[in-house]
């Protein structure tokens, strides 16, 4: 089954970000990525620009809300995501642990919608 | 009733339950093998402890008031389920018992079996531990969630699940036959020893996420030893885990820096723990059978010993290796056979033994990279070692580890 691992950033680990590329835990997250690829585990992944970036958009009574900033104003903002394929949860959580972002922020994991439902809003 | 007296009131409750808790459990729970009632109905003493204690003080016999108080409220809980024909010889036993026992004079220790039972073959081995540890010493399913990486929720559940199997599954409530007890008694020392935390072994790079739980290893081997007194395994495992909390403060530097035992500072290392370690392993090896715990124990004393010596005896720690790998070939002991023999006999030994391991069992454990990354880089194989060390990098949890890994790949 598929889990997503949601990682979650503190304001001073996205302000890191913001400075340049070069992000002290950059060793770590390549030496994570290579670990999940080899382990035949990896489906997917990618890492989001920093929050402030981030533009809401509602429709209220067929009018346009847009707002500036992510849509949650909580403290640690989503800052990337991972897709993997594993036989439980606790294979999932095992993997969180290990993620560089479990150390410097928070990781959520949660399965993926089943595959049923998937293919039922991708038609 | 002021304030200063309820808080002083509450440690002696918490001392009471840490001191009592397993026995009080194991006698609760010994004819009905029903722990969930059992804990419920301890639970329910320990809240009207905390409020008679502060209003008359504390008892003479704070845990025959307890075992009082509990079984009072067992025998509520056993009537409320209203399982009358199943429990009626429960009910009476409990009720004789309670008219004589109403000061709390001396009730039997029944915790082995109680140990017996969590860590029986037909409860999942997955379970031993938690089981053990919320049983005999009382821990919230949360806490121990925390050390195994379960969800709080989900550790409950699975706990839940265990207890209702000892109920209704038919496991005994006595301590195993001659013929089974060193197979059962090896289980008991299993769950033990993996509450004291997986990782402690001092290997290089080994993560260390149970280490919080290291206390109520050592508290439950040490009840196994009162009361399985003549058990030379029960012994090696206490000496083990003395040994390695012996070197507890020695692993970090004071910047959290992870420290391989080679580069530990030997001055750091206990000497009260050592000598207790070096106490329980001498008397261990006088009886018959050297099994798998006292030899881990005897690798740890080696390494001790270069607090004295000033140098590690490594052909001494490959010897005892090679006799564990024989005896109990599990991937981490022969990873730590690998290490020891590059050793004594230089790195090119020791990735021969890392060769011979198959490829699907080591592809997510950690010290597997960690150690052969280390053997790569001794002989020279830069990208190779790179490649290795990338892997172990990734597979490790404890951010101390990491930079420590990271830094060696530079």
């Amino acid at each position: 089954m598929q889990f997503a691992l949601m990682i979650y950033h503190t304001p001073q680990e996205f302000d890191m970000r913001k400075k340049d590329y070069s992000d002290p835990h950059l060793g770590a997250w390549r030496a994570y990525y290579k670990a999940l690829v080899e382990a035949g585990v990896y489906v997917g992944a990618n890492a989001l620009e920093v929050p402030e970036t981030g533009t809401t958009v509602r429709l209220k009574e067929g009018k346009r809300r847009v707002q500036d900033g992510p849509y949650a104003d909580t403290k640690e903002q989503l800052a990337g995501f991972i897709i993997l394929e594993l036989p439980s949860i606790d294979a999932a959580l095992e993997w969180a642990a290990r993620c560089p972002g479990a150390s410097i922020g928070a990781v959520e994991v949660r399965p993926l919608a089943p595959e049923a439902m998937r293919r039922g809003f991708t038609g | 009733m002021n304030e200063t007296n309820q808080e002083a009131t509450r440690r002696t409750v918490e001392r009471v339950a840490r001191e009592s808790y397993g026995r009080l459990v194991a006698y609760l729970s010994v004819h009905t093998h029903d722990l969930a009632s059992a804990e419920d109905a301890l639970s329910n003493a320990l809240v009207s402890a905390l409020t008679h204690w502060t209003q008359q003080g504390v008892p003479q016999n704070p845990e025959g008031w307890l075992m009082t108080a509990a079984r009072r409220s067992l025998i509520d809980v056993i009537r409320h389920q209203r399982v009358a024909l199943a429990s009626e010889p429960t009910l009476k036993l409990l009720q004789q018992d309670s008219t004589e026992t109403m000061t709390g004079t001396e009730f039997p220790d029944e915790r082995l079996k109680l140990l017996f039972v969590c860590a029986h073959p037909a409860i999942d081995p997955a379970m031993h531990t938690p089981l053990m540890l919320q049983t005999v010493l009382g821990l919230e399913a949360a806490r121990i969630g925390q050390a195994f990486l379960i969800a709080p929720k989900t550790m409950g559940q699975r706990l839940f699940r265990a207890k209702t199997k000892v109920r209704s599954g038919g496991i005994p409530f006595e301590i195993p036959q001659e013929h089974d007890l060193p197979e059962r008694l090896e289980a008991v020392l299993e769950a033990i020893y993996a509450a004291f935390g997986i990782g402690w072994d001092d290997m290089v790079g080994a993560d260390q996420r149970g280490r919080n739980l290291a206390e109520e290893g050592i508290w439950l081997a040490r009840v196994l030893l009162q009361l399985m007194p003549t058990e030379g395994e029960v012994q090696g495992l206490l000496a083990l885990m003395l040994h390695c909390e012996a070197r507890r403060s020695a692993r970090r530097g004071p910047d959290g820096r992870y420290i391989p035992i080679s580069e530990q500072d030997p001055k750091l290392w206990s000497l009260p723990l050592i000598q207790e370690a070096e106490r329980h392993l001498a008397e261990a090896f006088q009886r018959d059978r050297v099994g798998r715990f006292q030899l881990e124990a005897a690798i740890q004393s080696v390494h001790a010993e270069r607090a004295r010596s000033g140098r590690t005896e490594w052909p001494a720690i490959a010897r005892f290796y090679e006799q564990l790998v024989r005896i109990s070939p599990a991937l981490g002991t022969r990873i730590g056979y690998a290490a020891a023999v590059a050793e004594a006999n230089g790195p090119e030994a020791g990735l021969k033994l890392l060769d011979d391991i198959k490829a699907e069992a080591m592809s997510g454990y950690q010290p597997y990279w960690a150690v052969r990354a280390h053997l790569l880089q001794r002989i020279g194989k830069v990208s190779d070692a790179t490649d290795a060390y990338d892997r172990a990098i990734g597979l490790a949890e404890d951010p101390a580890i990491k930079e420590f890994l990271l830094q060696k790949r530079c």
